[in-house]
């Protein structure tokens, strides 16, 4: 990263893959990076407070809030967006869940939960517990149905779609 | 948000040369990047420790050294952790949602500052982020403020669940700063609101939490955390209990007692633990001793409930811990 000026910044970040820079105001987030600057505007801007998780991406596999993380936070490391995770042409296996189980119905929110449901499936498998985990010898948790709820708890969806996406990422990750 | 300058340090010693003043230490962001955003931090400089000291490693005696930088899921995932500090692993999994416990920092979750939403609200009068213009908390919604270590200044909750287990597990915080470096036991770390509740630890200028050390200790092997809040997941404590218990022959041994969400600090219950040691491990005998801790509670309007909740949470948890 290289300084312009005192509050500028040149960021490099590899996107879904594909190196990206730009030269940015210090108080740029990640998410305005995301849609601004490199144009994908699957990541949508909720609360932009972090509590709502809308704006969920996943940076070096681990899922975070693109609206609190500094864009220059992200200098030199892969962020992974909606985009990246499926598209049109060949869905990932959780965004086909989400449509057989109806796990949507505005679809704001969506991108945030689709991110946030790959993530937790690789926090689990690693041995990351939750508060409603039993054994916290285990070094790999199976994804109950009170598991996946307790874990998506930090994805709101105003239009009530909740069962249908606990449904959804038990079917694809569930125990 | 106001205009600052960015740097990300290499190593604590750069980060703390860097720090000048209006310079803030910037972890994982969750806090103070949302602070920033409604103005009420406006640093100047943000210098970046969250590259700095991540992980876990033992220490000679027989306990384990945090690295500053370590998200708080990758503390709560750590098998030393899960298996010999429970009570930890279970506090961090208690708090915010997984998005921010991979971005949290240890060190930032010791220095976040309070959720009271009138210190959010700039059209609020708030003695912490604004000395002597009042508190508007006292007379308003403080139905989830503190009781403990409060003053007439300032009625805050510290909101972290981390500080809860680590200050009943004697966790003792490296600093390094301009004059060197030093440690100071966490439950030293924070400060009572007093007269001056936008002083809230003793931290000095520049100084930066480079590490976090808890002692080997077999009781906390036997240790849990429950968390009391409006809704199951994701939200702030009402009540919030860490302990250890270790029961020989009916007696309790060796406890350790700590309280989040009712005081304005990480708590340790010291009068709960004094009056249990050596007493029966009964229900009877755990509420008993957790309302001497109450004692001195200085309830507001609407959050009097606590001095009558916490004691039975205390009870409930400890006899869980009997085996």
């Amino acid at each position: 990263m290289e300084h312009d000026g005192i509050s500028t910044a040149k960021v490099t970040v590899r996107v879904n893959g594909s190196s990206q820079s730009a030269a940015i105001d210090t108080r740029t987030s990640l998410l305005e990076l995301i849609r601004q600057h490199v144009g994908l505007t699957g990541t949508k801007r909720g609360c932009n407070q972090g509590a709502c998780g809308a704006c969920t991406v996943l940076i070096d596999d681990q899922r975070v809030l693109s609206c609190l993380t500094l864009a220059v936070q992200a200098d030199g490391r892969e962020v992974t967006t909606i985009e990246g995770i499926g598209d049109t042409t060949q869905l990932h296996r959780l965004q086909s869940a989400f449509i057989d189980h109806d796990g949507f119905q505005c679809g704001y929110c969506t991108a945030g939960q689709i991110c946030s449901g790959v993530a937790l499936a690789s926090e689990a498998a690693a041995g990351v517990p939750s508060v409603v985990t039993d054994d916290l010898h285990a070094d790999e948790v199976d994804l109950s149905l009170a598991e996946i709820r307790e874990r998506m708890s930090g994805n709101l969806c105003r239009c009530g779609a909740h069962n249908g996406i606990i449904a959804a990422i038990s079917e694809v990750y569930g125990s | 948000m106001r205009e600052f300058s960015y740097a990300k340090a290499v190593d604590p010693e750069e980060a703390v040369r860097l720090a000048g003043t209006g310079a803030r230490y910037l972890g994982g962001g969750t806090n103070l990047v949302d602070l920033m955003r409604e103005e009420i931090e406006t640093p100047t400089a943000l210098i970046d420790v969250s590259g700095l000291a991540q992980g876990i490693t033992e220490t000679p005696g027989g306990g384990i050294e945090i690295g500053a930088a370590t998200s708080n899921t990758a503390v709560a995932a750590h098998p030393r952790v899960r298996h010999d500090y429970p009570m930890l692993a279970r506090a961090i999994v208690s708090g915010a949602s997984g998005q921010l416990r991979n971005m949290a920092t240890v060190g930032g979750n010791l220095l976040q500052r309070t959720r009271c939403a009138y210190f959010y609200d700039e059209a609020a009068r708030c003695n912490k982020r604004s000395p002597v213009s009042g508190c508007d908390a006292r007379e308003g919604f403080h139905r989830a403020h503190a009781v403990l270590g409060v003053s007439e200044q300032c009625i805050a909750t510290h909101p972290s669940d981390m500080c809860v287990a680590l200050v009943a597990l004697d966790a003792q915080v490296d600093i390094l700063g301009p004059a060197g470096a030093r440690a100071v036991p966490l439950e030293q770390l924070h400060r009572e609101p007093g007269d001056t509740p936008h002083l809230e630890t003793v931290l000095a200028p520049a100084e930066l939490i480079t590490a976090v050390r808890l002692p080997q200790a077999t009781v906390a092997a036997n240790s849990t955390y429950r968390k009391v809040r409006d809704r199951a997941s994701y939200a702030f404590a009402l009540v919030s209990v860490a302990a250890a218990l270790r029961v020989e022959d009916g007696t309790v041994s060796e406890v350790r007692i700590a309280l989040g969400g009712v005081a304005s600090r990480p708590w340790r219950a010291h009068l709960a633990e004094r009056e249990l040691l050596g007493a029966p491990a009964t229900a009877e005998s755990f509420r008993r001793a957790a309302e001497t801790e109450f004692r001195a509670a200085r309830p507001s309007r609407d959050n009097a409930f606590k001095v009558s909740l916490a004691p039975r949470v205390v009870a409930d948890v400890l006899e869980g811990l009997i085996r």
